[in-house]
């Protein structure tokens, strides 16, 4: 939720567009494009979460780094507080990373197995000359009670802990800076039901108590419900809707937010599901269809959605579909 | 077809297919022997289908391989019984469990990208299966490979058999793969985590598959999963399993509309709803269930859950609860439950 309404977003992202160029089998061919991130923009406001969905291969993961620069976009602007992220210096970008982190999926391969769980937190104050050694080693306990964790848990390795607590300590790493805005990537997808549940908790208690603002990536329909005020759906490299969390859900104006939550499983055995199927996969982003990115699988496509491309319209619950209701 | 295939689900829903009582499946290792699985008790109707869930390392993949008796070198069912169709699968020679294997009972996996073979065409995958239990011609196993591969739904089925696994995608590879699973229309399949690796919207398709599938052809399925959703959307019954051990068993509706196991109760109420509206800003935490699994060489000592229930008492760290029936077709491991003062869940 919220805490301010403020006229300038914290940030703000216009047309970015990430293509990778990839190698083509054919020996002299010329190289192929993968448009990952096609043409999104979007706001964040101070405060709130917002959640990120789309299936795997649609480009959420390649938007939140790129968000970050930690992959550099082809085109497009991202402006933090103002700051135009896309004309920062490597150095002033270095400096702005104590504000902007990313907390990444696989508890497993992210953490360092010959470091400390200590060395880890304490690394990134290392890193920006944060505070004299005494002063450090106060804030790494200072952290680990912060994300439930104890002061002894500092000596130990990586591989002593199970996989909800090293999400963590890759959360209290994030948070070793000065942060304000977290990229949070699946942080939940590996863990099972029991833990990913402690691991939300934490995530939300965090955002009140550090007033932290979270963009939420996950496939997991039911989580990013849980956790975010605001929702973009993402098919494609493309936000096909985006809009307030309950707004989507009472009500999801593009067909493929649709055939999404009809996929989901029922929440019991009494629950009887419309179902929407959708027929066939995703299509390659190699090789993306020409008009709207959906169409090749959409239901109700008709003749124009093959031929041109729908923007994003709409005031705050926004729609990119010729064939959604025009809103008032 | 052969005998007993042709039975609708709803008809034989009151005879056993499959029988399984107090198993024990142990890994003898180095460090100790891990007790993964540890007395796990259901039975499974003919055409029915079953849910086994819990968390990661609760045994539920080790007990759906103990029946299939794929188990490494250092793993040995010591106890209990696996009867399926009144014979003792634990007893029978491994010569003749190759005739089950795929026969009668099949196995669908998790990972639809390393369970085909990369080298060879899905077709020649799929001929294998047939006629290593069936003698058939050339022409016979085509046409029914063909068949197969026709009824799970993929597009061009003759064009396809010449198809390598990299040209499929994941929900098409799993379909192959299932295709495979049902070719010799075997009386089980255990689908181990089938949906797991593939997106909401293929899951789905896959699920659909698998419930006409059963329909059709009168299959009972094993499902094991950690996704609750996925067993509501398929499953008449539900095992629960926690540290190696049946901890309820029921029908899907009683375990959903009356879970009687403190476990279960949490595992119920930590997944997040979607139906659940929230209030703006004052969203409830989501229930847990605090600490973690106990390690599986030290169990067996007490109950396996007493150090993460609410409800513990002294008896619960001296005794091991057992499996007993509160309700008609409804099992439970929980001492308060068995001896007669119930506990009642608590709202999460």
């Amino acid at each position: 939720m919220p805490e301010v309404e403020t006229a300038e977003p914290m940030l703000r992202v216009e047309r970015l567009t990430k293509t990778f160029r990839i190698k083509s089998a054919a020996l002299f061919a010329p190289p192929m494009e993968l448009k990952a991130v096609n043409d999104v923009s979007f706001q964040v406001r101070e405060g709130e979460t917002l959640g990120i969905i789309g299936e795997s291969g649609c480009g959420k993961s390649t938007l939140g780094k790129t968000l970050l620069r930690l992959i550099e976009p082809t085109s497009g602007r991202i402006f933090y507080r103002n700051r135009s992220l896309t004309e920062l210096s490597r150095g002033e970008m270095k400096a702005l990373r104590k504000e902007l982190n990313i907390v990444s999926q696989d508890p497993y391969s992210s953490l360092d197995p010959r470091k400390t769980a200590g060395y880890l937190i304490e690394e990134p104050m290392t890193i920006h000359g944060i505070g004299t050694k005494k002063e450090r080693k106060e804030r790494v306990t200072e952290l680990l009670n912060m994300v439930g964790l104890d002061y002894y848990h500092a000596t130990r390795y990586p591989h002593e802990f199970s996989g909800g607590q090293r999400q963590r300590l890759n959360i209290a790493r994030a948070l070793a800076m000065n942060l304000k805005l977290i990229v949070c990537d699946e942080p939940v997808s590996a863990l099972d039901v029991s833990v990913q549940a402690q691991v939300v908790n934490l995530l939300c208690d965090l955002k009140k108590k550090l007033k932290l603002t979270y963009i939420f990536i996950s496939h997991d329909l039911s989580v990013v419900k849980y956790i975010s005020d605001r929702i973009a759906i993402m098919y494609l490299g493309k936000i096909v809707e985006l809009g307030d969390e309950a707004e989507i859900y009472a009500a999801p104006l593009h067909p493929y937010t649709e055939a999404l939550f009809s996929a989901i499983p029922p929440e019991s055995p009494f629950e009887e599901k419309r179902k929407i199927r959708l027929t066939g996969e995703v299509p390659s982003p190699m090789n993306l269809p020409r008009g709207c990115a959906f169409s090749t699988r959409c239901p109700r496509c008709e003749p124009r959605c093959r031929e041109e491309v729908p923007e994003l319209t709409g005031v705050g619950h926004e729609v990119a579909c010729f064939l959604a209701p025009v809103q008032p | 077809m052969r005998t007993g295939m042709r039975q609708n689900a709803n008809e034989a829903a009151g005879e056993t297919l499959l029988r399984v009582r107090d198993l024990r499946t142990h890994f003898f290792t180095g460090s100790g022997v891990v007790k993964a699985v540890d007395g796990v008790s259901f039975d499974l109707a003919r055409g029915g289908a079953l849910g086994i869930v819990g968390e990661s390392g609760s045994g539920k993949s080790v007990a759906s391989n103990s029946i299939m008796r794929l188990l490494p070198k250092n793993g040995r069912i010591v106890d209990g019984s696996i009867l399926f169709e009144g014979r003792d699968l634990v007893e029978v020679r491994e010569k003749d469990m190759l005739k089950i294997r795929g026969q009668e009972i099949s196995m669908i996996f998790q990972d639809p990208m390393t369970s085909l073979d990369p080298v060879f065409k899905i077709g020649d995958q799929v001929i294998e299966v047939l006629r290593a239990h069936r003698r058939l011609s050339n022409a016979e196993a085509w046409s029914e490979a063909v068949k197969a591969l026709t009824m799970v739904g993929i597009p061009e089925p003759e064009k396809r058999m010449n198809s390598y696994p990299h040209e499929f995608s994941g929900g098409m590879r799993q379909r192959v793969f299932i295709a495979m699973a049902i070719a010799c229309r075997p009386k089980l399949i255990i689908a181990d985590e089938p949906t797991t690796a593939l997106d909401v919207t293929v899951q789905a398709q896959v699920l659909d598959l698998l419930v006409d599938l059963q329909r059709e052809m009168g299959t009972s399925v094993i499902l094991v999963t950690h996704n609750l959703g996925v067993v509501w959307s398929l499953c008449g019954a539900v095992m629960v399993m926690y540290a190696g051990k049946t901890v309820e068993y029921a029908t899907a509706k009683d375990l959903y509309r009356n879970p009687l196991h403190p476990y279960t109760w949490g595992l119920l109420n930590s997944m997040p709803r979607l139906g659940a509206g929230k209030e703006k800003g004052k969203e409830k935490p989501l229930a847990i269930i605090p600490g973690t699994p106990p390690d599986l060489r030290l169990t067996a000592r007490n109950c396996n859950f007493h150090n993460r229930c609410a409800y513990r008492g002294d008896v619960c760290k001296e005794e091991v609860p057992p499996l007993i029936e509160l309700e008609p077709g409804h099992f439970a491991a929980c001492h308060f439950q068995t001896s007669g003062g119930r506990l009642t869940r608590k709202e999460a």
